[in-house]
């Protein structure tokens, strides 16, 4: 299909880089992203994506928005207290570019539910607050063959990875199981600042587009980790000796998704 | 000898040995912490036997969850 005038008015800094071009955008108006959590991470990796005219976005959130969000998830305005995150995001996100379509899913993703929602994806942003929820993210997508983007934030720190099936580490080939209930704390407990989802969640979808028109070096078998006191980013590579992996290893013990004991960020003050 | 910690050079005694290094970086919860040597995940019940040698290059790769 031919983009229209107002398309190419629309996605004239896109298709004016010869790495994407009037056929890369195509390609981003047919492409389907999954972003799981609509929170500090999800917020501007949704709304980047949206603006980029990715044409179908998959939202995923079981929470309403509070006071408390909107110090960082730019998504959802004052207006929006009380209101589903997913119900707030499509908003924000049909306003900003009505060639999108957005799905919402005001609900948790489980072991029960979560490979048949990633399914129809081609790509998926984890952008969930909990080591349950990357795990199952993590599993979920090496067993559906589905590339994704991990980050996670605290306080002034931030970390993403890429996977992508046959082609590096999954996020358990790092770092196997998740931590015990409270043993490593949640945003609610130590804080973040607030852009760091901005910058987190941005790459997250500096990602998903270069994966859609398949161009430049995604970050596989490399974690990115940024220290913003410091203002240091750093490309850590990471080891290739991932064969007893309990997902993506040579013998995995895990063939379906699991439910851990959830550790949310009860962000509810 | 010399080594390279999370990307930062250091002098540091001959035979030092990962648990050693961990406690000179003051690790937090380094029970938590994914440690790779020269783009090797070393598992968790080898650290204690883990000698490192000159040039060696350590990462510590720190569980962050937060998203919200
Ligand atoms: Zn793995």
């Amino acid at each position: 299909m031919a983009l229209t005038d107002t398309q190419i008015e629309r996605y004239s800094r896109h298709i004016i880089l010869k790495e994407v071009g009037a056929k890369g955008q195509k390609k981003l108006l047919n492409a389907k992203v999954l972003i799981i959590g609509a929170g500090g991470l999800g917020a501007p990796a949704a709304m980047y994506l949206a603006a980029a005219g990715v044409g179908t976005i998959g939202i995923v959130d079981a929470d309403d928005v509070e006071l408390s969000n909107l110090q960082r998830q730019i998504i959802h305005s004052t207006e929006d207290v009380g209101k589903p995150k997913v119900k707030s995001a499509k908003e924000t996100m049909e306003r900003m570019n009505p060639d999108v379509k957005v799905n919402t899913y005001h609900m948790f993703v489980d072991a029960s539910n979560i490979r048949e929602l990633i399914r129809e994806y081609d790509f998926i942003i984890d952008g969930t607050d909990n080591f349950p929820a990357k795990f199952l993210i993590n599993d979920a997508c090496v067993l559906e063959k589905k590339p994704f983007s991990h980050a996670g934030i605290i306080r002034f720190q931030g970390q993403l990875m890429t996977y992508v099936p046959g082609e590096g580490p999954c996020y358990r080939c790092v770092f196997q199981d998740p931590p015990p209930k409270d043993a490593v704390p949640t945003c609610k407990q130590a804080g973040v600042i607030g852009a760091m989802g901005g910058v987190i969640g941005s790459l997250q979808a500096m990602e998903a587009v270069k994966y859609i028109i398949g161009k430049g070096d995604l970050l596989t078998g490399y974690l990115l980790t940024f220290d913003a006191l410091k203002m240091e980013f750093r490309k850590v590579k990471l080891p290739s000796n991932t064969h007893n992996c309990a997902v993506c290893g040579d013998h995995p013990t895990i063939t379906e998704p699991i439910d851990y004991e959830l550790n949310v960020c009860e962000d509810k003050i | 000898m010399y080594i390279t910690v999370a990307g930062n050079g250091k002098e540091v005694k001959k035979g030092l040995t990962l648990p050693e290094l961990i406690e000179l970086e003051q690790v937090e919860m380094p029970d938590y912490v994914t440690i790779s040597v020269n783009d090797v995940f070393i598992d968790a019940d080898k650290r204690a036997d883990t000698v490192l040698k000159d040039g060696d290059t350590v990462e510590f790769l720190y569980f962050m969850g937060g998203g919200c």
